[in-house]
């Protein structure tokens, strides 16, 4: 049963991929590129270390944002605010860490906690409205991003809580003092931000939490079946809020791995486009952490290897074709296994049912 | 008269499953012809194959005397065979008449509808047969029982000469299932054949002219109602005795374990669905609710389960407030709940049978520990469960939606009787399921009530009601209208009260 169960969650995602593969393969034969040297071009350099470090740092803020969106696919949420979320954690986080001086852990620990608390509160405002005035999730949560956006551009202001550095254009929180920032792995000519492990951290917790704990059963309940889990006693309207706070909260933690050992302040260089990101993530790694990890890191991978097309005379673009192949295979693909493996077991039960009829004429 | 359809030695198999084998049945003509036998007997398949969905490995199939290939409900339809499906396909927001001709509109230029001829068709039709229907009515107004007919009428439109009705009472009340019949019979008198698939013995004696039992994929025998007992019908049915569910040591305690004054229950839109009900119920008792369905049964069940609070008067569960106490609370006190629709409030589809045992029990031992989920416990108990009440599935990591209806609602039931709960909200516990499993969840039921639990029985299945309860009380309108001894009551008085023409 369990070497079935992972034969049947890995195959979706690679048939997808594979898929993706033979599409891209075809566009660049007709560009007239061999598709192979292509590949081996991209591979061997993704795999060059300096660019597997800087791969691995954009895969910790894709894991949150995939981990973030999978808390809400639970619940059949569609978590599009993860970029409001994040804004509003990685911002808040910045401001407080930059307000404060505490001792090292402490610091660190308190710019951790501000940043789900941010992302919390402000996918609280979505969850409310759903669950209260039953808005849909994904209309709140674009307006809210919006909304994010503009407060946090608003109060980036000279006058405010921005500053604005010597010899640059860019409106910035303070600085965070050294107490506040964590600390980078030096390895393979780079530096790994050691964020990296909060995010290994969230990823097992997440798994546990869903799998192990009767909070998680009554998450995954109601998002199967919210009326199922309302006659089974479970809260289910306060469950779907729960679920968006929570969701919200890992979101807020999306920039903070940059934050503390990168930047160590908020600008409007921090990237947008983590939302959809997140869900396609979600979506490719079946809200598995481990799924999540590894889809989170051939996102970046391709995204980092994207130039090598272009010494070719490809466009980069070539990769979010690639991208979104994956993606509209993986939904098909998905459900393609979820019916030959409901009628396998169909098929097994008939055989039991069979078996139990010529039982019972036997005696 | 002549058989109209005839069928003979089919065969259907999938790889390790036999559905069909030497399958024969002979329909005569403007007769009306039942299909009777257990879940999984092969009635289904024999009908996919009737109707072009599933094209036998074997054997023939014949149509007025002329053997035919049917490859597609297209081909079915074209010979005059339609299928009255269990599960209404109709479009809620359009009216009778444009859900009637639906995929078969007349039309002028492959394009115009030609909605006058429609309408006149179908009131030629709905005069023919008797049929009451209204063109123009919009589907959301029409009870279940209508939309039953403007399916038949929808079959009818296409030609049909021959009707499949599959499990046609399953979702019917008592009084639409006289109405069906009436409108059966005016079918078959006008030259019309009926093949009526069904495992209710009752219905099928009185309405039947033939009647061919199905076992193990195979059809065993054909008998005329005349010629037949029930007892005889049950036995070729399930190939042996039939298990009686025994009437056990009565054992009511003194002690209410349920009791409600005075509640009354109004919907948002201002609806009165309860009036002033007043019930009580002890341990060791099974109390029979019996009524028409929609007069307030579903709401009296979730004032019960803590679910809605009342608009008046109290509900008192194991001496619990229901309406200040959460769901969860009142299940821990030791209620057990058998939702009448099993597949949206009792399970979890998508979900294995372990982690479905679960459901219902997590905020207590032995399937929670703590904060911590017991998969352990759940999927030895599951083992149980699936045991105890004969769950046809090879395993406990078996999906939900994989189980036949009859399967999970026996799997239902066993969850909910599991930790010998005090209270037992018992809602149309054996709607749907064969008489094999029919019998298992009857002996269960009683040996809850023998251990001494209080059951509440809301059934619409009148055998189930006269055998299982100690006392029925009849809800109609909102209200208890009267409580009757089931040995001194007969099923005309039960009639009379459920449809308001006796009052308390």
């Amino acid at each position: 049963m369990t070497k079935s169960r992972i034969f049947w969650g890995t195959l979706a995602p690679v048939v997808a991929i594979l898929s993706s593969l033979v599409f891209v393969y075809i566009i660049l034969a007709i560009r007239g590129v061999n598709p192979i040297d292509m590949f081996n071009e991209m591979i061997s350099y993704g795999f060059q270390p300096r660019n597997l470090v800087s791969e691995l740092n954009q895969t910790i803020a894709y894991y949150m944002a995939g981990v973030a969106a999978a808390i809400g696919f639970k619940m059949l949420l569609f978590n599009i605010g993860i970029d409001g979320q994040y804004r509003m954690g990685a911002f808040f986080g910045a401001v407080v860490g930059a307000a404060v001086n505490l001792p090292p852990i402490l610091h660190v620990t308190l710019i951790v906690i501000t940043a789900m608390l941010a992302g919390g509160l402000w996918a609280a405002i979505a969850g409310y409205l759903k669950v209260r005035r039953g808005v849909s999730e994904v209309i709140s949560n674009i307006m809210l991003n919006f909304i994010a956006a503009a407060i946090i551009a608003f109060l980036l202001s000279e006058d405010l809580l921005g500053v604005l550095p010597k010899g640059s254009q860019n409106l910035q929180t303070p600085q965070i003092p050294l107490s506040g920032q964590m600390p980078t792995i030096k390895a393979f000519d780079g530096e790994i931000y050691s964020f990296l492990f909060v995010a290994i951290a969230v990823g097992i917790a997440y798994w546990v939490m869903l799998n192990k704990t009767v909070f998680g059963f009554n998450l995954r309940a109601t998002g199967l079946s919210f009326r199922a889990a309302r006659s089974s006693g479970v809260n289910a309207p306060g469950m779907i809020f729960i679920t968006t706070v929570l969701s919200g909260a890992i979101a807020g933690l999306v920039g903070i791995g940059t934050l503390l050992s990168d930047t160590h302040s908020y600008s409007m260089a921090f990237p947008a486009g983590y939302a959809f990101t997140g869900l396609a993530l979600a979506l490719l790694g079946r809200n598995h952490p481990v799924g999540i990890f590894f889809a989170a890191f051939l996102w970046s991978f391709l995204e980092r290897t994207a130039p090598v097309l272009e010494f070719e005379g490809v466009p980069p673009e070539i990769v979010i074709v690639m991208q979104g192949t994956i993606v509209i295979s993986i939904v098909v693909a998905y459900e393609v296994v979820a019916r030959i493996n409901l009628r396998q077991q169909q098929h097994a039960v008939g055989k039991v049912n069979a078996e139990a009829s010529s039982l019972k004429e036997s005696q | 008269m002549a058989n109209i359809l005839e069928v003979n030695g089919v065969e259907k198999k999938y790889p390790g499953v036999i559905a069909n084998q030497g399958v024969s049945l002979h329909v005569r003509e403007g007769s009306i012809h039942a299909i009777i036998g257990e879940n999984g007997a092969g009635k289904s398949t024999l009908m996919k194959i009737l109707y072009g969905l599933v094209r036998p490995d074997a054997g023939s199939v014949k149509v007025f005397d002329k053997e035919v290939s049917l490859k597609s409900p297209q081909d079915a339809i074209a010979l005059g065979i339609g299928m009255v499906h269990q599960h209404f396909k109709l479009a809620d927001n359009a009216t009778v008449l444009e859900n009637v001709i639906l995929g078969s509109e007349p039309s002028r230029f492959g394009f115009v509808i030609k909605f006058d001829e429609a309408r006149r068709k179908l009131l030629e039709i709905a005069e023919t047969y008797q049929l009451d229907i209204d063109p123009d009515e919009s589907m959301t107004n029409l009870g279940v029982g209508e939309r039953q007919r403007v399916e038949i009428a929808k079959v009818l439109f296409r030609g049909a000469k021959i009707l499949i009705l599959d499990e046609p009472t399953a979702v019917l009340v008592p009084q639409e299932v006289t109405e069906l019949f009436t409108n059966l019979r005016e079918l078959v008198n006008k030259g019309l054949t009926v093949l009526f698939i069904s495992h209710k013995l009752d219905e099928v004696l009185s309405i039947a002219d033939d009647i061919t039992i199905m076992r193990q994929g195979t059809t065993v025998a054909t008998r005329k109602p005349k010629e037949t007992t029930k007892k005889e019908l049950a036995e070729l049915m399930v190939g042996g005795e039939l298990p009686k569910p025994k009437a056990g040591v009565q054992n009511i305690s003194a002690k209410s374990i349920l009791t409600i004054k005075g509640a009354s229950y109004s919907r948002a839109d201002g609806r009165e669905i309860l009036r002033g009900v007043n019930l009580d119920l002890h341990g060791g008792e099974i109390l029979g609710l019996a009524g028409v369905e929609g007069n307030g049964q579903s709401e009296l069940i979730e004032l019960i389960m803590g679910l809605m609070t009342p608009s008046a008067g109290t509900v008192e569960v194991l001496g619990l407030n229901a309406a200040t106490t959460p769901t969860r609370e009142i299940r821990n006190a030791g209620v057990g709940y058998i939702p009448q629709d099993r597949q949206r409030d009792g399970l979890l589809m998508s979900a294995p049978l372990w982690e479905n045992r679960i459901l219902g029990h997590q905020f207590s031992q032995p399937m929670a520990k703590g904060i911590w989920v017991n998969k352990g416990s759940a999927a030895e108990d599951s083992k149980r469960v699936v045991e105890e009440f004969d769950v046809r599935t090879p395993g406990v990591n078996v999906l939900a939606s994989a189980l036949s209806g009859g399967n999970q609602q026996k799997f239902i039931v066993g969850r909910e009787l599991s930790g010998d709960p005090h209270l037992i909200i018992a809602a149309q516990p054996t709607r749907g399921v064969d008489v094999g499993a029919q019998a298992i969840i009857w002996e269960q039921l009683m040996k809850a009530r023998t251990r001494g639990a209080g059951i509440l029985l809301i059934t619409a299945d009148l055998e189930e009601l006269f055998s299982l309860s100690d006392r029925i009380a009849v809800i109609y309108g909102g209200s208890i209208v009267s409580v009757l001894n089931p040995a001194t009551t007969t099923a005309e008085d039960l009639g009379l009260a459920m449809t308001g023409a006796i009052s308390a």
